[in-house]
């Protein structure tokens, strides 16, 4: 890697300000930027570590909201339990080492196609915190990578309406074990979401057929017939845009069996 | 047998200790005096021309010691190859030039083009980023049919084609083979692909060249299978270095698996620029600088047929084969689809004629080497996979067609060059049979049925040549060394030994299992044993650790050298207890003379030896060291019989392995704990050759799958727990051990029974699925069913 400056504020206004320079970048558990480091890939002059901020840790509920830290680790989130199928999720992430520095932030701020997280927040109709603003999951995610947080903006937190009944899905790509695809899918008062990550070329979606057709009935019978259109699909060594395709509907009847 | 274990013992390998407690020596983890660091800067194209390298600004920047280019390499020798080839029609292999640094021409993305040398890694990293070099991309060939149809842009531009040879074996046979074939009441024919693997031993590859001025004596630390081959090749062919003047030091060794025999560029480049520049240089590849510098494995493209009488005897069996060499030769790769494949086509069965073609081509991609089984995983998969289809086609059961069809007497001389001494296939077939409760198998597939899985079983057989000689035969094969083994065996005056090998221990536990073997034969404890390895500057000149040899060569080797120790001592021990030579008897440590109560111990013998005071002085020479080299007369042939059972997710292709069985027959056993684990490593290979691996090139030449993102490693979680057994033992019978070699076993053995067994459970579901290539990924079980 190149040399960087690391700064480590243990505030967020330290965090905010420290991020205001051109060259900075915002560094959560670096399980995406180190690697990106480590192969010359980026060369910011200046890294801020949010994870020494106890304000972005941790995790509370208030009500039927779960309100998580942008700076809380995968391995929190899976060892905390009070939305079962986002702790499931949180714990099929990588291995050990990558749960316990990885962060909800760090993950939602990346936006990998292939991301777990993505799915839970869109799907649970997350909203997303910022030093700034508040921002809808369905305004959020933006397309490969691309999110609606503006340069230097920080997630602070995350918060999620513990569903009736929700579950989480993960095909894993072979190699990288990655979502080849994953589905989440979420029972409310309101309806029912699903939210697919790993599949698109746009990152992640909801599948709105198979909402409407759940919505009606939950379950896994009432989807037969539904199909995503294999374009758009990621196509690659590991599965066509014709076998993704084929997953979302698979992993979808399964997760709705899984959510009960 | 000794108190802490002799031949036949689970004794505890005492490497572990340290490599456990992270106290282990390896290369990275030497660091010599004033040591500068080499980066070097590689092709990120396939195929193209250099038309300029301009070094002038990373040359003037912070720490850089000195920026190499293939110029500087021009009066040097290029990288050797250790195996020539000759094509059916008695014409040598197309051998071309391998420059340590790329001059020209680069041929696969990864072809090193400088080495920029500097006092800090990070400083020649950021100067080999100001190289400029203009490169002009040429079309590059990936698909090795496509490589040698005419007009095909060339990898070479001074030979004739892509061809590397096009051999035929044996070629005498063709005819009758063709005729066997047109008489055949039935044949089979299958089209497959053996996959290209990355071998990823844990251990990334680490050179340090070293110099010393004042003796003019060059050393090169290196993670390598076999330092003496290294010291030779880069010595006598690279370097022009006399051995004398050249140390080569492996020490531990974190895994090989074959890619790390062969010399490589960055070895000479390390040992070449220390001299030039009085200085040490160290080199430690990154594993994405692995990915495409280290030989790859495999990659066979094959067609093969099997004819069959009205009875179901196989009569003839024929063979198609392009075998991909990558961009250049590494230093065995020629010998892996010919000599270590084609004489392994007969396999258990008694097939009267066999013809096998190889057209060995040229690609633009990282060269491919032998990798663990090398040759024989490829003979064994196009052949248990033909005799499944054809078990399939005929509607018999496919374990009764190997039976009908085993070798049963021995010695047996194939019609591919080769006699097995010693075997027992039906044995082996019976145990795993035991084993599998084939019987019940109905029930559990109606319990996979219930959870919405297909199951499917799968069985082959599988032999192996270890221990590849003799070595006036491989000469006249075409090989350019010779493949003994040596031991010299130093006993210290009070009583403890050290055994000097040639052999090489890189996982196998040589430390453990080599002390048992001679512990055995004086009947004192193993922990009195240490083995030497891996310095050419103490150890005899050996030729290393691969192609499962150690114990049936190296092990050999000890043996010759113990014996002779154990002969002089019983003449010392004679002359001290006044008996004669003819009389005395060795046993628990003790030389006694025979019938009576008259002994003196080992350790009396051996000081006896180096104090000399009471000692036969007049007929033997004080001291007691001896040293053999072991030429064995023929190959070893270990064997078995592996059964897989898969479940099949019918909705995403995914493949499970509910259960894997082996039962092996690999001759006298020393270590059964370590034998074990060489085949519960082998099958985790072998599996994960079979499910998750597979190195994917794009028609550019560059390399998909370049990381672990993209290439699929097997996991613990990836295989079930093992039944293993090698209670099937029909010892070698030209070896003093009776052992044959088992490393390598479960890396052939296991991918033909993974996939028959796929194949299996789809048909058993109605699917019409005769073949998937490996590896029989998700998306590839799902294409195929869905086809």
């Amino acid at each position: 890697m190149y040399a960087f400056e690391l700064e480590r504020p243990t505030s967020l206004a330290d965090a905010v300000n420290a991020l205001k320079s051109e060259e900075a970048q915002a560094l959560g558990g670096g399980q995406t930027l180190i690697p990106t480091l480590k192969q010359r890939l980026a060369m910011p002059e200046t890294l801020v570590s949010l994870t020494a901020i106890d304000e972005l840790k941790g995790i509370r509920r208030e009500g039927d909201t779960l309100i998580i830290g942008g700076a809380t680790c995968h391995a929190d989130v899976a060892a905390e339990g009070s939305y079962p199928a986002l702790s499931d999720l949180a714990g099929l992430i990588g291995d050990p080492h990558v749960r316990n520095r990885g962060t909800i932030g760090g993950s939602l701020a990346n936006n990998d196609p292939s991301a777990c997280y993505p799915a839970a927040a869109l799907a649970s109709g997350a909203t997303i915190v910022t030093n700034e603003r508040e921002i809808a999951a369905d305004d959020y995610f933006v397309g490969l990578f691309e999110t609606a947080l503006n340069e230097g903006e920080i997630i602070t937190a995350v918060k999620m309406p513990i569903p009736q009944a929700a579950a989480y899905v993960k095909f894993e790509q072979p190699a990288s074990r990655f979502a080849l695809v994953g589905v989440f899918v979420v029972k409310t008062a309101n309806g029912v979401r699903v939210a697919v990550t790993g599949a698109s070329e746009g990152g992640v979606f909801r599948w709105s057929e198979a909402e409407s057709a759940l919505s009606s009935n939950f379950a896994a019978d009432a989807l037969e017939g539904l199909k995503v259109p294999s374009d758009g699909m990621i196509g690659d060594i590991h599965g066509s845009p014709e076998y993704r395709a084929h997953l979302v509907g698979v992993l979808t009847k399964r997760a709705v069996t899984k959510a009960g | 047998m000794p108190a802490d274990g002799g031949i036949g013992a689970p004794t505890k390998r005492r490497e572990d200790l340290r490599f456990l407690k992270g106290t282990g020596r390896y290369t990275d983890d030497l660091n010599r005096p004033g040591q500068a660091y080499v980066f070097f800067l590689r092709s990120n194209v396939a195929h193209g021309r250099i038309n300029g390298i301009d070094t002038g600004a990373a040359a003037g920047m912070p720490g850089v010691v000195r920026i190499f280019t293939g110029a500087d390499f021009e009066g040097v020798g290029g990288m050797p190859c250790g195996w020539q080839v000759t094509d059916k029609h008695g014409e040598p292999m197309q051998e071309p030039g391998h420059p340590i640094l790329a001059q020209g021409k680069v041929r696969h993305v990864g072809d090193p083009i400088a080495a920029v040398v500097a006092d800090t890694l990070d400083q020649a990293r950021d100067a080999a980023e100001a190289i400029e070099v203009d490169i002009e991309d040429l079309p590059a060939v990936i698909d090795m049919k496509k490589a040698i149809e005419d007009g095909a842009p060339k990898v070479h531009d001074d030979l004739s084609s892509n061809l590397c040879y096009d051999w035929g074996f044996v070629e005498e046979n063709k005819v009758a083979v063709e005729q066997a074939f047109k008489d055949a009441a039935h044949v089979t024919t299958l089209e497959l692909v053996n996959n290209r693997l990355v071998a990823n031993p844990m251990e990334p590859r680490v050179a340090i060249g070293d110099y010393d001025q004042a003796g003019d004596n060059s050393t090169l630390y290196t993670t390598s299978q076999n330092p003496h081959v290294i010291r030779l090749l880069m010595g006598a062919f690279v370097l022009g270095i006399p051995e004398h003047k050249l140390r080569v030091v492996a020490p531990d060794v974190g895994g090989g698996f074959g890619t790390k025999i062969f010399h490589y560029a960055e070895e000479a480049f390390c040992t070449f620029a220390a001299k030039a520049l009085n200085r040490p240089v160290k080199w430690t590849s990154s594993r994405s600088e692995a990915f495409m510098s280290d030989a790859h494995g495999r990659d066979h493209v094959t067609k093969i047929e099997l004819a069959l009488d009205g009875d179901n005897n196989f009569t003839a069996l024929r063979t198609e084969t392009y075998a991909n060499m990558g961009a250049y030769l590494s230093t065995f790769a020629p010998s892996v689809p010919t000599w270590l494949h084609g004489t392994l086509m007969a396999g258990n069965y008694k097939t009267p004629l066999i013809y096998v073609n190889v057209k060995a081509v040229f690609t633009n991609t990282v060269p491919v080497d032998a990798y663990r089984g090398a040759g024989r995983p490829e003979a064994t998969y196009q052949l248990e996979r033909v005799i499944d289809k054809a078990a399939r086609e005929l509607g018999v059961d496919p374990i009764a067609l190997r039976r009908q069809n085993f070798v049963t007497e021995f010695p047996y001389a194939t019609p591919v060059a080769v006699e097995y001494d010693t075997g027992d296939y039906v044995a082996t077939m019976d145990k795993l049979e035991e084993m599998i409760d084939l019987a019940g198998f109905d029930k559990r597939a109606e319990e996979s049925k219930k959870r919405g899985k297909l199951r499917g079983v799968g069985v082959n057989c599988y032999i192996e040549a270890c221990g590849i000689a003799p070595s006036h035969l491989v000469g006249q094969l075409g090989a350019r060394a010779g493949l003994y083994e040596s031991a010299t065996v130093r006993v210290n005056a009070t009583g403890g030994l050290v055994v000097m090998t040639g052999s090489h221990s890189h996982g196998q536990g040589h430390e453990t299992s080599f002390p048992q073997v001679v512990a055995e034969m004086i009947g004192i404890d193993a922990s009195m044993v240490e083995i030497v390895h891996g310095d050419t500057a103490n150890t005899p000149m050996g030729m290393g650790t691969y192609g499962s040899r150690s114990l049936a060569v190296g092990g050999s080797a000890m043996v010759r050298a113990t014996e002779k120790i154990i002969a002089k001592a019983k003449k010392i021990a004679a002359h001290l207890l006044e008996a004669a030579e003819g009389d005395i008897e060795l046993k628990d440590g003790q030389f006694s003379v025979a019938g009576t109560d008259k002994s003196v111990a080992w350790g009396d013998v051996t000081l006896a030896a180096y104090v000399p005071h009471n000692y036969p002085l007049e007929d033997i020479e004080p001291g007691l060291e001896e040293t053999a080299f072991y030429d064995p007369n023929n190959f070893t042939y270990p064997a078995g019989a592996y059964a897989c059972e898969v479940e099949v997710d019918p909705e995403t292709g995914k493949v499970t392995i509910e259960s894997f069985a082996a039962a092996d027959d690999f001759g006298n056993v020393v270590n059964p704990m370590i034998v074990e684990g060489q085949v519960h490593g082998g099958l985790a290979q072998g599996i994960g050759q079979a499910l998750l691996e597979g190195c994917v090139y794009d028609e550019d030449g560059q390399l998909l799958t370049g990381s672990y993102m993209d290439y699929a490693m097997p996991r613990a979680g990836d295989v079930p727990s093992f039944a293993v057994d090698h209670s099937c033992q029909t010892p070698c019978t030209h070896n003093p051990l009776g052992v044959k070699g088992c490393g390598e076993a479960g890396a052939i053995g296991s991918p033909p029974a993974v996939v028959n067994a796929v194949v299996d459970a789809l048909q058993r579901a109605g699917k019409d699925v005769t073949h998937i290539d490996m590896p029989l990924s998700p998306s590839r079980v799902w294409a195929a069913m869905n086809q």
